[in-house]
């Protein structure tokens, strides 16, 4: 056997078995992860997370109040769930108002890049926040996710607006009515 | 492959390997019979009774261990049979560490073999602690993740038995690895968490509306449709009604896309996110998991890890699937990894303390010294300082006891306020 392993282990398991060998449970290496990013989250003054159960760290509501671009007035919401495979897997993230936005669909999934196809351990839930507030200054119609509303962007960017702002206060656009999502 | 049993034990060609040094033997191994008689004397586990399973009982019964347990917590399927060689068309239905445990006790006279059937998550550090050895053949992640931190959280520095040599392998179609983990000597699977490539993921826009493969269709119908049609009722993959579900509307997508190949096997691949297991990788990693067993075990020659060499390689990885290779290479154990980079001490209180005090206290020792830390335990955020809502909600905490917080003996972990550091501790309550 190797050496550090010596022959002595009957006895000394059964002290060790006396000492305790615990069952109680172990802070995992997910939540130590998230522990650790959350930690260093920057959120400045146009975001903020809510924890529904706050001994539940893998489980949070981020909310965002963009403050310039198309967006700017509305309040949107993401729930944020984050599985043991962390940071493994990229946390599962959805928007929770059904909105008008081109890389958002109406049943609220997020075309990001980071949350899926390029996720790597690596990132942080800080780089995906960052993601996010991008989406309201800088909505993409390369990566259409509601197709009629990366069509209006790419055709006519004051139509899109006008769109925005009517969906954004509860309105119809393209007899699809949103949820108002303005303070 | 009959029933019959072996009547040559094998020992004589194992006398061979285990008394007589090679040319890289340690001059410390003491080689001879004894080693023969430790080895029959070790206890074993093997975690997985799947294709490497299979593999690793038949090899370690057949290199002279006779005590091995093995844990797995599945039944045997058809679609097994191809490959997990230790199981036939009459044990369908039935859990496969026990049929596996009664082919190779059968095969193989003197070896015992004792089948737990469940989950490794079902046992707790007295039982782990029994083994010398502990090989793991899994397909899952988190599996591995967990047996790894169960494993490294049990060393205790005072017990040279505590520390439980971890062989892991790995397979996937024909690209394979064998590692050695000895905790917090060398490099955990924590440590090499960024070796395993995630799986490939195609942007969520091009499923939404632009879809060129078969596969594409599949995913649309999984991630998209079933949410949009079926809200609220949970995906089961392993229920073929859904997975008919998702065959057809894949299959209209396709048809709507001009694309071809959608399949109803093809959907439960992409689904269940299977990557066909090949019987030849399974085998050479295997051998390589034993042979590293039975250098851990005699000491007959070094082990991956080898502790006497702080060069020595770690990780060996198979390539199969670009002609025929294989590459071995030293893991570096990661300082801040949050398995081995700390391991939880033990810190003495005053059981009358306040989570308040207690975190001054932290401040001011002399070992930590860290202000605003983030502190938690498995159930409980006991205070965060940031972000701000958590502080609000964790604050009240701040004026409770201790006692009332934390058990004795559990383990809390400790986060500085940059996050670059992170301590572990175990709280022993004492009165004065
Ligand atoms: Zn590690």
């Amino acid at each position: 056997m190797l050496k550090i392993w010596s022959m002595k282990q009957k006895q000394q398991q059964a002290e060790n078995a006396a000492a305790g060998g615990s069952k109680k449970k172990k802070i995992t290496a997910a939540q130590l992860r998230v522990q650790k990013d959350l930690s260093e989250l920057a959120l400045g003054s146009t975001m903020r997370t809510d924890f529904p159960d706050p001994d539940d760290i893998l489980n949070f509501i981020l909310t965002i109040d963009p403050d310039e671009g198309m967006y700017v007035g509305g309040r949107f919401s993401f729930s944020f769930a984050i599985n043991q495979n962390f940071p493994h897997d990229p946390p599962k993230v959805k928007c929770r108002e059904k909105i008008y936005h081109p890389n958002i669909d109406l049943e609220g999934n997020v075309c990001l890049n980071i949350l899926r196809e390029d996720w790597k351990p690596v990132l942080n839930l800080n780089a995906v926040i960052v993601g996010l507030q991008f989406l309201f200054l800088e909505p993409n119609a390369a990566d259409p996710l509601n197709k009629d509303a990366a069509e209006d962007l790419k055709t006519n960017r004051e139509s899109f607006k006008r769109n925005v702002r009517a969906s954004m206060a509860g309105g119809q656009v393209r007899k699809e009515r949103f949820d108002k999502v303005t303070k | 492959m009959g029933t019959r049993p072996i009547h040559n034990d094998g020992k004589e060609h194992l006398k061979r390997i285990v008394t007589r040094p090679g040319p890289f033997t340690s001059s410390a191994a003491a080689l001879g019979l004894e080693t023969l008689e430790t080895l029959e004397r070790l206890k074993v586990l093997v975690i997985g009774a799947g294709g490497l399973g299979c593999e690793l009982l038949k090899n370690l019964a057949l290199s002279g261990f006779k005590d091995i347990h093995v844990i797995d917590m599945d039944i045997i399927d058809v679609s097994n049979l191809n490959r997990q060689f230790l199981f036939r068309h009459a044990d369908v239905g039935k859990p496969k560490c026990d049929v596996a445990a009664k082919f190779v006790e059968r095969r193989v006279p003197g070896v015992k073999i004792t089948p737990y059937y469940g989950k490794i998550q079902d046992k707790d550090e007295n039982y782990y602690m029994q083994f010398n050895v502990i090989i793991c053949g899994l397909d899952s992640i988190e599996a591995r993740r967990w047996i790894n931190a169960t494993v490294v959280g049990m060393v205790d520095e005072n017990n040279p038995d505590s520390y439980k040599p971890l062989i892991d392998g790995g397979t996937e179609g024909f690209k394979g690895q064998a590692k050695v983990v000895l905790p917090t000597m060398t490099s955990c699977l924590e440590c090499q968490l960024d070796m395993h490539a995630p799986r490939v993921q195609v942007p969520l826009c091009t499923l939404a509306t632009v879809p060129r493969q078969p596969e594409h269709c599949i995913e649309w119908a999984h991630i998209i449709a079933w949410e949009e049609e079926r809200k609220g009722d949970m995906l089961d993959t392993d229920d073929p009604d859904h997975i008919s579900w998702l065959y057809r509307r894949a299959l209209n997508r396709a048809q709507e896309f001009n694309i071809s190949g959608v399949t109803y096997s093809l959907t439960q691949g992409v689904v269940k996110n299977i990557i066909p297991a090949i019987a030849s990788t399974n085998a050479i990693v295997a051998a390589s998991c034993c042979n590293e067993a039975l250098k851990i075990a005699t000491a007959c020659n070094p082990c991956l890890g080898n502790l006497e060499d702080e060069e020595a390689n770690t990780y060996m990885m198979y390539t199969g699937d670009d002609g025929i290779y294989t590459f071995t290479f030293r893991h570096e154990k990661k300082d801040d990894c949050p398995v081995c980079g700390t391991l939880a001490k033990e810190l003495n209180v005053n059981e009358t303390n306040t989570l308040a005090e207690f975190l001054e206290d932290l401040a001011a020792r002399p070992e930590t010294q860290i202000k605003k830390p983030t502190i938690r335990t498995n159930d409980k955020s006991l205070y965060y300082p940031s972000p701000p809502s958590l502080e609000e909600q964790t604050r009240p905490n701040l004026l409770k006891r201790l006692t009332d917080l934390v058990e004795d003996g559990e383990e809390m972990a400790v986060t500085d306020s940059d996050g670059s550091i992170t301590f572990k501790f175990k709280l022993v309550f004492s009165s004065k």
